[in-house]
């Protein structure tokens, strides 16, 4: 076989805490990422992702100490993004664990940091996240959560950027992130089929046949979800068996 | 037994920590000195990101290189290099510009060429195939993220990414990985724990 399809839970974290997350009822904390993170362990996660959307300038700290703690008892891939605006932002985060770092709104006002983190880190920690909103026949980029348009086009700033040195695009439709109605397959397959690096399809997962079309349809590498985790309605497992059905490489269980 | 973590600035230092002391390591030395080395029963070079950076790291610490060469090369101490680590055993690594290894397994670092099937980095969960009897390579899925691969001599393991890339190389007391066992959930952890008990 080959390298796996990888099915990639995301956990939003603010002030070191899960926003949304699994209720998996045998956790002792279910607001403890560290207790996410070892139930996504013990799932057989291919990866996991934490996203820090701690609002304040003081709580940021705080997930270097949440990535520090998970390390200690998880021995999975961790992506971590979130307010990641420098290199040094991202040193701190890939020495408390992680092993990739996602970059997001300093791409948009500054592209060449995802020079300075590759360079310094290699290609394979610099994860280019990007958040596009369809407008006329393409896709623009929005920051602030999918409110603030750029008039930069989607596509050529997810290209441009892995020109730059990301050894990943974590492309999230805004139009579809929270509407469970499917991942915007054209936006992920037009940008996966032009580029060299592996694309993590992001945004409106509603059922595991949104993650097969991810990757059968989407051409993405990997498949990233938050609800459909957490609140149970599926498990890892299950991701993995309706993607091996669908004849897609998946881990064994 | 002590047991060496070479600190020279890598990113995986600690998760390569954690994981040898969750494999039941319990006097591990994360240490930058060449006399920890050099006393050590067993050592771990960690590494990840660019080759040249991570060579040149390595050799900015006065009398690392001559304190590892004396003890794997000439003692015969249990060694284990990881991803970059594990690169770092060849002749020469060509990742921006060509650059100066260890030189113990015969063979160079190169770029793996992508197509349309076999994305690089080649990052994911993908198969450790034995190509020759080992007692620590073992088959099973392993997590890789890497661009660059090794070719040369005493290979141990390959995987598939459009062709054969490198998974393991090592010959005589010396084991080089180049997925992440600090990451590759039980089959990493089983992987550090026969690291552990290596009698070569």
């Amino acid at each position: 076989m080959t390298v796996r399809a990888r099915v990639i839970p995301c956990l939003d974290v603010a002030n070191g805490r899960v926003v949304k997350g699994v209720n998996f009822v045998d956790l002792a904390d279910a607001g403890d990422p560290v207790e996410q993170a070892r139930a996504y362990d013990a799932a057989g996660a291919d990866e996991l992702c934490f996203l820090d959307i701690t609002a304040s300038h003081e709580g940021r700290g705080t997930i270097l100490d949440v990535v520090r703690r998970t390390a200690a008892v998880c021995f999975m891939p961790l992506t971590v993004g979130g307010g990641v605006r420098t290199a040094d932002d991202a040193r701190a985060l890939l020495l408390a664990g992680a092993d990739k770092v996602a970059v997001n709104s300093a791409a948009v006002s500054r592209p060449e940091v995802v020079t300075d983190i590759a360079e310094r880190f290699g290609s394979q920690c610099c994860v280019a996240s990007i958040d596009a909103r369809r407008s006329g026949g393409g896709w623009e980029v929005f920051t602030h959560g999918g409110r603030r348009a750029t008039g930069i086009d989607a596509v050529a700033h997810a290209l441009r950027l892995a020109d730059l040195g990301a050894g990943e695009l974590l492309v999230t439709s805004m139009d579809r992130d929270g509407t469970r109605s499917g991942y915007d397959l054209d936006l992920v397959r037009t940008i996966a089929d032009r580029t060299d690096v592996p694309v993590v399809a992001s945004g409106g997962v509603g059922g595991l046949a949104d993650l097969v079309a991810g990757v059968i349809e989407g051409h993405a590498s990997a498949v990233l979800a938050a609800s459909i985790f957490h609140y149970g309605e599926a498990s890892v497992a299950d991701a993995h068996a309706a993607l091996a059905a669908a004849g897609v490489p998946v881990r064994s269980h | 037994m002590t047991l060496a973590l070479i600190d020279y600035g890598a990113g995986n230092l600690h998760s390569v920590a954690n994981a040898l002391a969750a494999a039941g390591c319990d006097d591990l030395a994360i240490t930058a000195d060449p006399r920890a080395v050099a006393r050590a029963d067993r050592i771990v070079l960690p590494g990840v990101g660019a080759f040249g950076a991570c060579a040149a790291a390595l050799c900015a610490i006065p009398g690392m290189i001559e304190a590892m060469e004396a003890r794997v090369l000439k003692q015969g101490a249990p060694f284990l290099g990881v991803c970059v680590g594990m690169q770092l055993m060849a002749e020469a690594g060509d990742e921006r510009g060509t650059h100066a290894g260890l030189g113990w397994i015969p063979g160079r670092v190169s770029h793996l060429t992508p197509t349309p099937a076999a994305k690089v980095p080649h990052m994911g969960w993908n198969d450790v195939v034995p190509t020759i009897s080992h007692p620590l390579i073992v088959p099973g899925e392993a997590y890789f993220l890497h661009s660059y691969a090794f070719a040369g001599a005493h290979v141990l393991a390959t995987t598939d990414h459009a062709g054969p890339v490198t998974a393991a190389i090592g010959r005589d007391n010396m084991l080089g990985v180049q997925f992440h066992p600090e990451k590759s959930q039980s089959y990493g952890l089983a992987l550090l724990r026969r690291f552990l008990a290596w009698k070569p």
